[in-house]
């Protein structure tokens, strides 16, 4: 590299410097209330990365339409915490660069809550049709301010082949039952060497999930509907004993503490586990394996009955500090409608947010799932609705995770966990 | 990530007293005009985000009003009150991670050093596949660390091949002393050919004459090795060390993506700094990446002082200004 090539980088990146100095310096002006959602023109629709390809026709026939308000689609990495790194970069530099963010469904607090996103009307979209926990996931303290468009629910996973020879009539609905199932399929000559049950265990952000699965599933809360903790209960700590007690006595092998979801679904397929707690999309792939239709779903157990499922999924939100924003609205309601969600179900097995799509007959054939994924969602509890999301979960991980390994008494975790949930939020 | 860690080392003697003799006033002006890109660019790129890093350090986290439910706009000064936060209130974090730091820099690089010299002394030989071996060494050093990192996370699996030699159900990704091999075992890995290639090149420039006249009065290889060879070597071997001690005190990929985020037995500085980064408390994050950067600004200080590592890539021993080190 020459002198003279350095000093003019030098002069762009001290330029690039300043101007993201004043840039970050200019904020002020973010008044609450329902922005004008004014200007049409090109815009830009930001998501991670589409492995299936579904997206880009969408945007065609979008574009094909609008001439003058065609939207380019900007690829995020695969990691979610890479693409909410990028969305918060993007909105504290107030850049007009992203228009439409595709959010996962528990951003949406942080992002209301930083004014990076606007408060969108309530009138423009279908929200009566979608599935009522769905919908939820998009507000933030009763404001609109994203429209859902894909959802996802935990369902349980087990092999009808080995139930049906152990003699137990259906899947089960209680952890109760499912031990008790369990207990029956081991005695199989077949079932050597298998393990009862896994979930995602790893210290990660599906740790988090299941950890609200088994608190919810019991009765309990993880925070309550103001966002307020609320950990410290018996039913809570019913829902977490599950996990440990499960670890201890075998139920879920010790192996499992590294399991995230690839790692459950390898160990189910190759017949090392009779149940499996996993997202819909596992369905297709275990088809394609050797587990073929020695299969089925069914919604999670609970402690007294059927559980409750976190929930996944993305929704779709305006950059407060975009452009065209009349144009966003629009191309929110295209992209979210019912036609384009079915297309995401059909081609990427995207759970939709419209109750409709799942007694459809034609999808029920093509995914035999959805009426147990309906069940799940409807059933599901929203993982923390709270501004400091990433404080939370990692506290949750924390705390669930030294009570899996055995390093802390449940009763103790929760205390400790209510302590530092309520600091986090009351940041 | 917010890296405010400049690269240190730099601000060694930037223009130093020009001795010879008389040094007219016009000469000392023509120095100062050219050096000075040098400087600007140095200004812009090592000092002005230092600057900013330490003055994004003194403001706390934006608040949340509770009536409105919306964050503010501005970020409080808090002055030394992060500071005071990572000492005080988070110091078990803190201290937690800094020990990591430390015991990964020192254990990784002591193994990297002498796995690294055998190397270079292997791939120094004059022997039939030397270009194999060569480029075969070189090849963990070309892998990007984020990659490596996936590798490493694969080989030990829980059903993975380093359990299925070592015959055992260890589980290296939770949290535990396994998990800290992990990281070492996949870091030297990947940097000892480092050290190897820059020790190969400090080999290289040794005469053969001093071995011959070595050999003349009867000097043993491993006498060789110890009263020649390492002497010699020992200018580029201090420059490997120093660099890899920098980067092994920064470390952040490999133990995120090996191990995973928030797991105390390997947590580094760095990974505290990311970590209050992403939860948008950019000024504690700065704090952090300040405290690191003082640090790793200290242990270069200390290796250019104490033990004579030479930057400015003068004759080896030759310009001492810290202690004189007997060779």
């Amino acid at each position: 590299m020459t002198t003279r090539t350095t000093s003019s980088a030098a002069a762009l990146t001290a330029a690039g410097l300043l101007l993201t100095a004043c840039g970050s310096s200019g904020g002020g002006s973010g008044q609450a209330g329902t922005p004008s959602f004014e200007g049409r023109g090109p815009i830009t629709y930001v998501a991670g990365k589409d492995t299936t390809g579904t997206v880009q026709p969408m945007l065609d026939r979008w574009n094909a339409a609008h001439p003058k308000e065609k939207v380019t689609f900007i690829q995020l990495p695969t990691d979610p915490d890479a693409q909410r790194q990028q969305m918060i970069q993007n909105a504290e530099t107030k850049s007009d660069a992203y228009t439409v963010l595709s959010l996962d469904v528990v951003w949406t607090s942080e992002f209301a809550a930083h004014q990076w996103i606007d408060r969108l009307p309530e009138k423009r979209y279908p929200l009566a049709k979608m599935l009522k926990p769905v919908v939820e996931t998009s507000r933030y303290r009763g404001g609109l301010y994203a429209v859902p468009s894909s959802s996802d629910g935990g369902m349980l996973y087990y092999r009808t082949d080995l139930l049906k020879k152990a003699g137990v009539a259906g899947p089960p609905t209680t952890w109760a039952q499912m031990t008790a199932a369990c207990a029956k399929v081991k005695k199989l000559p077949e079932a050597k060497g298998m393990s009862c049950y896994a979930g995602q265990f790893q210290k990660y952000e599906g740790l988090t999930v299941n950890f609200a699965e088994a608190v919810n599933s019991a009765g309990g809360t993880v925070t309550d509907a103001a966002g307020k903790p609320d950990v410290d209960t018996p039913e809570a700590r019913e829902g977490l004993d599950f996990l440990a007690r499960s670890f201890k006595d075998g139920t879920i092998p010790k192996k499992a503490i590294t399991y995230q979801e690839e790692d459950g679904r390898q160990a189910f397929q190759s017949g090392d586990l009779v149940f499996l707690r996993n997202w819909p999309y596992v369905y297709s792939l275990a088809q394609k394996s050797g587990i073929k239709g020695k299969f089925a779903v069914a919604p999670l157990p609970g402690l007294n009955g059927p559980g409750s499922s976190s929930l996944g999924g993305h929704n779709m939100a305006v950059s407060s500090s975009a452009k065209n924003k009349a144009t966003a609205l629009d191309f929110i309601e295209f992209m979210t409608s019912e036609k384009n969600t079915r297309t995401l179900l059909e081609d990427a097995s995207l759970a939709p947010p419209y109750a409709s799509l799942y007694d459809d007959r034609a999808l029920v054939g093509q995914y035999p799932y959805l009426p147990v994924l309906k069940e799940s969602i409807v059933r599901a509890a929203p993982r923390p609705r709270v501004v400091p999301y990433g404080d939370v979960t990692a506290a949750v991980q924390q705390e669930a995770y030294a009570v899996l390994n055995g390093d802390k008494s449940s009763a103790q975790a929760l205390r400790d966990l209510q302590k530092a949930l309520g600091k986090a939020v009351a940041r | 990530m917010t890296e405010a860690v400049a690269p240190p080392g730099a601000p060694t003697q930037a223009g130093p007293p020009v001795r010879r003799g008389r040094a007219t006033a016009g000469a000392g002006r023509l120095a100062a005009l050219l050096v000075s890109p040098t400087l600007l660019v140095l200004t812009v790129v090592v000092l002005y985000p230092t600057l900013m890093a330490l003055k994004e350090s003194l403001y706390g986290a934006k608040g949340l009003d509770p009536a409105t439910g919306f964050i503010s706009d501005t970020e409080p000064f808090v002055g030394l009150g992060n500071y005071a936060e990572i000492f005080g209130e988070a110091g078990a974090r803190f201290w937690n991670a800094f020990w990591n730091t430390t015991f990964f820099t020192v254990v990784t690089v002591g193994l990297e050093t002498v796995i690294g010299v055998a190397m270079a002394l292997i791939m120094h030989r004059a022997f039939r596949g030397r270009a194999l071996v060569r480029a075969g060494i070189l090849v963990p050093w070309a892998v990007p660390t984020a990659i490596s990192g996936l590798l490493w996370r694969w080989i030990f699996n829980s059903d993975g091949v380093a359990n299925a030699l070592l015959g055992q159900q260890i589980l290296w990704t939770t949290e535990g002393f396994h998990a800290k091999v992990a990281v070492i075992v996949a870091e030297v890995w990947k940097t000892a050919p480092f050290i190897g290639l820059l020790v190969l090149a400090g080999l290289q420039v040794i005469p053969r004459e001093v071995y011959e006249a070595a050999r003349m009065d009867g000097a043993r290889p491993v006498r060789q090795f110890w009263h020649i060879t390492l002497p010699l070597v020992k200018p580029a071997l201090l420059v490997a060390v120093l660099f890899r001690c920098m980067d092994a005190l920064r470390m952040f990929d490999l133990p995120y993506i090996l191990v995973g985020a928030q797991k105390h037995s390997v947590e580094t500085l760095s990974m505290l700094a990311q970590n209050e980064a992403s939860n948008v408390r950019f000024g504690p994050a700065s704090a952090y990446a300040v405290i690191l950067f003082l640090y790793v600004f200290l242990i270069a200080l200390a290796f250019v002082r104490l033990l004579g590592t030479d930057l400015a890539g003068g004759a080896p021993g030759a310009r001492r200004r810290g202690k004189e080190v007997a060779a």
